[in-house]
């Protein structure tokens, strides 16, 4: 299996350094091979699944005109819209900076290059330069060629915006990647992963249309194996009224690993903390892929159900469990979309991320760890990217790096960071964010991980890193994908709220050592 | 004649400039921004955004942590340009401001820099595939048309003396629509024509980046999403 992984992996200098144990740069870009990629095509949505966000079911007749009309539209709607696609020099500062590039080669995955795709449409419609002289300035008419292309690399893109963080101009290619997917959307070619997800959040309240009372069941099981333990009576409350605390949490949380590993360190700290707390059945995922199809109707519609959870269950404070581009919304849109919350709390901001909450008391000292409970492990932490360069935490700028570093440095000895231009703001995705965690996109997610994995694999030769810790769904999910294929095992991928629950002392506890190993 | 056709051009060029650019201004500045996107860690204040701007429109900060070289010929190119510039002011001012004075002897060395940096540019943009796969003809001709402005520019200097005395008279009496005679020697006139051009199409090309820039919302955003309500009227309208 690993075998299979590897060898589909593009394969250039830098593959076979590793093999050879010696250092490789993962930030080396594979040698162009112009279309290599062209043939990565993610599936498409059926009909209902378009419907049911209110697109068409499938291609209109007058596609060109609705595409071209929706273009001037967005660019009149969207002040980063206009000035991105006037701005770009072509320095191509950015073109060796986005990891699907990088993995793959195939130029048109240099964020430029993939801007280009929807600019040289913007520029034949809409500039005067275009319009007159199409061929001096590379503008071209929209065709179905061109269509296929937008649709195959605009889902090639994880709306990571590493590109941005080193275009002298900040210029995004995520705008572009999110206005080109809703033009796709309105004309009716839009993707199956991501629309049939939104359809069950609206439906069902998270992405895996899990109903009611399988939360609750799960939910059940979770505080027996919590009880097992710790011998404590640790509650997972479901849509409990007047409780102070809304948790939203990507719903991976409730049944992948090592996704609930992290949401047992939750509640393990809200117990340890005494807090009141409870989750939501409508608001049981924290994830808003409305984000990723650059829906503005959408993305509201899904964060709308957060407020009406906090509203209807009279909370004071919401926070958001581990999740990246959820954490972005949260951070950066909630208060646009779904606001003002003057109802909750003005003690404590809206919303709070879940690593806020934990370093808080840690800082207060209401939580104390037990560090070497987790000597086990060799530790080192995945900067997600839309927690990197997408928000925020805390209330200095790039305390989201440090929060969460904190907390790792707090329950465990032996932390180690990854090569410093992998990390941070410069931190490169893990290959499967931006509504691209699907199978059919399998091997572009493998191509788009190896930066990062170069990188794990650098520290694991210079530190000896044997896991590595993240605060996002989606890349954990990926990791645990990708990393057999780089000779770690697939639970090398850990929640950083797993390594709180293995180090937290939790008060009145009885002989937590026993009796885990065997459901570990 | 010629007099004549140079005015009309230059006052056209003017008016191209100055209409075009101020319509792109207004465009950009009256398109709104309906979500909080600066790339972070961004300043959490306005005055910690005016740095980050300078430090960005001064230094070209993110274009050195990218990349080193487009960054020196980035630098080369636009810092001469400014110095020429400054420099030309000597052609429409009368008395010659002070500082102006000062800066001439530098101004020829900015020239070479400046010539310097674009050619670093275009080779770049020949040499190395990634950059030839990006780059539309227009791409090479606006670093050429540059090229040629500031050859000609030396041309005049250093081949075919230029009166440039008679020169200064002739913008000085455009600007005071009192038309003086433009010598007719072929550098000059080459190089006026450029100028002109560059004017004509700045508006309509991918010079934009230079008011671009300030509007650029991942950069000029404050990271203050949490502590105060950010909506624009299109969203707004949304939740009537
Ligand atoms: S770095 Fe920015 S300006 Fe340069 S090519 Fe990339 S997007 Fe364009
Ligand atoms: S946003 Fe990320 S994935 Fe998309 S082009 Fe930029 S670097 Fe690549
Ligand atoms: S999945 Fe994770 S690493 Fe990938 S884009 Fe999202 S936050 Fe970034």
């Amino acid at each position: 299996m690993s075998e299979e992984i590897r060898s589909s992996t593009r394969t250039n200098d830098a593959d076979h350094a590793s093999d050879m144990d010696s250092f490789v740069d993962p930030l080396e870009m594979a040698d162009l091979a112009p279309g290599c990629m062209s043939e990565m095509h993610s599936f498409e949505a059926a009909p209902e699944h378009q419907q049911k966000l209110g697109f068409p079911g499938e291609l209109v007749d007058d596609w060109h005109d609705k595409a071209v009309a929706k273009m001037g539209d967005l660019v009149s709607k969207y002040k980063s819209l206009r000035v991105f696609l006037d701005s770009c020099v072509k320095c191509g500062a950015c073109a060796d900076k986005c990891h699907y590039g990088m993995g793959t080669g195939d130029p048109k995955n240099m964020p430029v290059a993939r801007q280009d795709l929807f600019r040289s449409v913007y520029r034949r419609y809409y500039t005067t330069a275009g319009k007159y002289f199409p061929a001096l300035v590379g503008a071209r008419d929209l065709t179905t060629e061109v269509l296929d292309e937008w649709y195959s690399y605009f889902h090639q893109c994880s709306q990571c915006r590493r590109c941005s963080v080193y275009c002298p101009y900040g210029i995004d290619t995520a705008e572009i990647s999110m206005a080109a997917r809703e033009i796709l959307d309105t004309i009716g070619r839009g993707q199956k992963y991501c629309n049939e997800i939104i359809g069950k959040v609206h439906e069902l309240g998270n992405n895996l249309g899990l109903p009611e009372k399988a939360m609750r069941a799960t939910l059940e099981d979770f505080e027996e194996d919590l009880e097992d333990e710790t011998g404590l009576e640790i509650k997972l409350p479901l849509d409990v009224k007047g409780a102070d605390i809304l948790l939203v949490t990507p719903s991976a949380d409730f049944f992948a690993e090592p996704h609930i590993d992290g949401l047992l360190g939750y509640a393990k700290v809200f117990h340890e903390a005494g807090a009141s707390w409870t989750l939501s059945t409508t608001a049981s995922e924290a994830a808003n892929f409305g984000m990723f199809i650059g829906s503005y109707e959408n993305m509201r519609k899904v964060s709308l159900r957060v407020r009406k959870a906090a509203e209807e269950l009279g909370v004071k404070r919401i926070i958001f469990g581990e999740c990246g581009h959820a954490w972005r919304v949260a951070y950066s849109f909630l208060n646009t979309l779904a606001g003002p919350f003057d109802f909750l709390d003005s003690n404590y901001p809206v919303p709070q991320h879940i690593c806020e909450y934990t370093w808080d008391l840690v800082e207060r000292g209401i939580i104390k760890f037990d560090k070497s409970k987790n000597d086990e492990y060799r530790l080192t932490f995945h900067d997600s990217c839309n927690v990197a360069r997408g928000s925020g935490m805390g209330d200095k700028p790039g305390d989201q790096f440090e929060i969460p570093r904190n907390i790792l440095k707090a329950t465990c000895n032996n932390y180690f960071d990854m090569q410093e231009n992998t990390i941070r703001k410069e931190t490169v995705c893990c290959g499967g964010g931006g509504g691209l965690l699907t199978d059919d996109l399998l091997d572009l997610r493998k191509k788009g991980a190896s930066p990062r994995m170069k990188a794990l694999s650098n520290a694991r030769e210079e530190h000896g890193v044997t896991h590595m810790a993240a605060i996002c769904a989606i890349c954990k999910s990926q990791f645990a994908k990708v990393m057999p294929g780089y000779d770690f095992e697939i639970d090398s991928i850990l929640s950083v709220h797993q390594m709180v629950s293995n180090a937290i002392i939790m008060t009145g506890a009885t002989n937590p050592d026993e009796d885990e190993e065997d459901d570990g | 004649m010629l007099t004549a056709i140079y005015a009309i051009l230059f006052y056209l060029a003017t008016i191209c400039l100055i209409g075009g650019l101020g319509i792109r201004i207004y465009q950009f500045a009256n398109t709104p921004a309906p979500l909080k996107i600066p790339t972070t860690p961004a300043p959490k204040t306005r005055l910690g955004v005016g740095f980050r701007m300078f430090r960005e429109v001064v230094f070209f900060q993110t274009l050195f942590n990218s990349n080193k070289w487009i960054w020196l010929f980035g630098v080369m190119f636009h810092l001469g340009l400014l110095l020429v510039v400054l420099r030309h002011l000597r052609y429409f001012t009368e008395p010659v401001w002070f500082w102006v004075e000062l800066i001439q002897p530098f101004g020829i060395y900015a020239g070479f820099a400046m010539l310097a940096g674009l050619a670093g540019l275009l080779l770049r943009r020949i040499i190395l595939a990634a950059i030839r796969y990006i780059s539309a003809p227009s791409d090479y001709l606006m670093l050429i048309l540059l090229m040629l402005i500031g050859a000609s520019g030396f041309a005049m200097k250093y081949a075919v003396h230029t009166d440039i005395v008679a020169v200064k008279k002739f913008f000085l009496g455009l600007i005071l629509f009192d038309w003086q005679p433009l010598p007719a020697d072929m550098p000059l006139l080459v190089h006026l024509t450029l100028v002109a051009l560059l004017m004509i199409i700045f508006p309509f090309s991918k010079l934009l980046h230079a008011p671009g820039i300030f509007f650029s919302p991942s950069l000029n955003q404050v990271d203050n999403a949490r502590e105060k309500r950010h909506i624009v009227a299109w969203a707004a309208d949304l939740e009537k």
